[in-house]
């Protein structure tokens, strides 16, 4: 099962319902696109993710009712530092898509997405703990694994496997 | 972890009642924060946070087949699972095919694992409510599972059985045959544990209607497998999105309406009915072949090769010390695990370890809809309710 090339040219990938529905809507938006091992990835730009989730959730032709999974990896010493990334599932049409927004280190806040998912809430809260994202909007915003009075985030690449003694 | 929340405005006379980090009925070690109007809750708040097994973190100073041992460690109701959902990961990352007699063992494997955690939850979730017997009785059939495992992997719990591009072993002489056993055996220990709970009028009162959660509610809290299913949503991964070997296999999809403790209790008994059905199946059409791909920069070689080839001798110690590069990419593979949608999020940077391994837990999204579920409702009900949505809290911390 080898590998097919990735196509990571934004132009050839407009067909694609989710990329074409978010490019009619807004142009601006999308930054990137990515079809790699028949997975669809759409970069957007971090102030519009809210209403593109929102957008990808009612359309009619997409329905993307599920956010299966949120979280970030950190590309540290890359900046920006930070992608968030999206995992979202229409249960209907028993489609994939992933979103991605990239955050710089000096400025990790991104609008949360509870109101449009609730179970938003859970990963958010993880993703601010453990990388030191903030979600702006999020009706509850505390760490949600390590202690109230924790100094650090600990999957940040920077933060030292054993901890900090 | 949180301290105990300020008491809701307008209800004087309420008290905040701390439920766990060890209380039996919380399933490890979870605190769950409730504020209570005599018998009522008026609200729920969970607490996590106390396991840090660091996984996620310990993941990226590791080869990729290390890892595999870790993935155990998530969910120690269902290693095998979790197993399998990170292989696939990787193997999709790698563009590697196993050979059909591997995919079609963890599928057999798979199953066998569910039954296993579902006989857990059972045996749990009806001794919470009071029920001691099932809990007797659901043990005694995964100690035979358990058994199952041990011959084929050498572990009862922490298998690591899979690896990336196969098995780590050929199952064993009698191993098939063993199976068969159990799975002649099995439909009969589900209808006695029917026949002590499914007519029972003390389980149908204690569950019927109790921590009620509509379609809506499930899909908008991110619930998945059968609490969703018990919902109303017909939707299982195995069938819908299918992975390993999974589009050979025939079998029903149990879905109930009710959305309450007794329907959750209704699906997952018809899924021990089904899964052995597919472990059946995998005994009857279990292919021929090799168990491992042919892979030589990947899979370790068998153990005769490195006596008598050179080759085989240096892949086996590159393998091991240097590990293997894995293509730079994402993937996020998800797999139906008997708690729900079980999805590994892997990023490679192109080197030998990862760059970054999320696991999508579902006992992490499905615990969100429990306020919802016992808010304004009895507090003897919270009880039944955290059995019903069968949490395990190893896959819930980071």
């Amino acid at each position: 099962m080898a590998i097919a090339p990735a196509i990571t040219h934004l132009e050839q990938l407009r067909a694609e319902a989710p990329i074409a529905q978010l490019l009619a809507w807004r142009p601006d938006a999308v930054t990137g696109a990515k079809l790699d091992r028949s997975e669809l990835t759409i970069e957007l730009r971090a102030p519009t993710i809210r209403e593109a989730c929102l957008l990808l959730r009612d359309d009619a032709s997409l329905r993307f009712n599920f956010l299966s999974d949120l979280t970030c990896v950190d590309w540290y010493p890359r900046e920006p530092r930070f992608d968030v990334v999206y995992h979202l599932l229409s249960i209907p049409r028993r489609a994939r898509v992933r979103l991605k927004v990239r955050l710089a280190e000096d400025d990790a806040c991104v609008e949360s997405v509870t109101s449009v998912w609730p179970s938003a809430n859970f990963f958010e809260r993880e993703v601010f703990d453990l990388f030191g994202v903030r979600f702006l909007g999020h009706p509850d915003l505390r760490r949600i694994m390590m202690p109230e009075d924790w100094q650090g985030h600990p999957l940040r690449k920077d933060y030292p496997v054993e901890g900090y003694r | 972890m949180a301290t105990a929340p300020t008491l809701t405005p307008g209800h004087e006379g309420t008290l905040v009642l701390n439920m766990g980090p060890q209380h039996p009925s919380t399933h490890g070690v979870l605190r769950l924060v409730l504020e209570i109007e005599g018998e009522n809750v008026v609200r729920m708040m969970p607490d996590i946070g106390y396991l840090h097994t660091g996984i996620e973190k310990t993941a990226e100073a590791k080869f990729y087949q290390q890892v595999v041992v870790l993935t155990d460690r998530i969910d120690y109701l269902c290693p095998l699972t979790n197993n399998l959902c990170y292989v696939l990961a990787v193997e999709k990352l790698l563009g590697l095919e196993p050979p059909p007699r591997a995919q079609w063992m963890r599928v057999m494997l798979n199953e066998l694992s569910r039954i296993a955690s579902h006989l857990v939850w059972l045996g749990t979730h009806a001794l919470d409510i009071g029920a001691m017997t099932v809990f007797l009785y659901c043990f005694r059939e995964r100690e035979d599972i358990l058994r199952l495992f041990e011959m084929v992997s050498g572990q009862r719990m922490m298998t690591s059985y899979f690896r990336i591009g196969g098995l780590a072993l050929e199952p064993p002489l009698g191993f098939f045959e063993r199976v068969r056993r159990f799975a002649d055996l099995f439909p009969s220990r589900v209808d006695e544990y029917e026949a002590l709970l499914t007519g029972n009028r003390i389980w149908i009162e204690r569950t019927r209607g109790v921590a009620h959660l509509s379609a809506e509610d499930a899909v908008a809290l991110g619930v998945t497998g059968p609490s969703l299913r018990a919902s109303g949503v017909d939707i299982d991964l195995r069938r819908d999105m299918p992975y390993s070997a999974y589009d050979r296999f025939q079998f029903k999809v149990p879905v109930s309406q009710e959305g309450d403790v007794y329907a959750r209790y209704l699906v997952r008994v018809q899924e021990l009915r089904e899964s052995i059905g597919i472990v059946r199946q995998a005994l009857d059409g279990m292919p021929e072949g090799p168990v491992k791909a042919d892979a030589p920069k990947v899979v370790l070689p068998d153990r005769e090769k490195m006596k008598t080839q050179m080759e085989a001798l240096i892949y086996h110690f590159k393998i091991v010390t240097e590990g293997f590069a894995v293509p730079a990419g994402e993937v996020y593979q998800a797999i139906e695990s008997p708690r729900g949608e079980m999805g590994y999020y892997v990023v490679s940077d192109g080197t030998a370890k990862p760059h970054r391994v999320h696991m999508r837990s579902p006992s992490y999204a499905n615990l969100q809809a429990l306020p919802r579920m016992c808010e304004g409702k009895l507090i003897a009900d919270v009880v039944a309710a955290i059995g019903s949505i069968d949490i395990v809290l190893g896959e819930i911390d980071r």
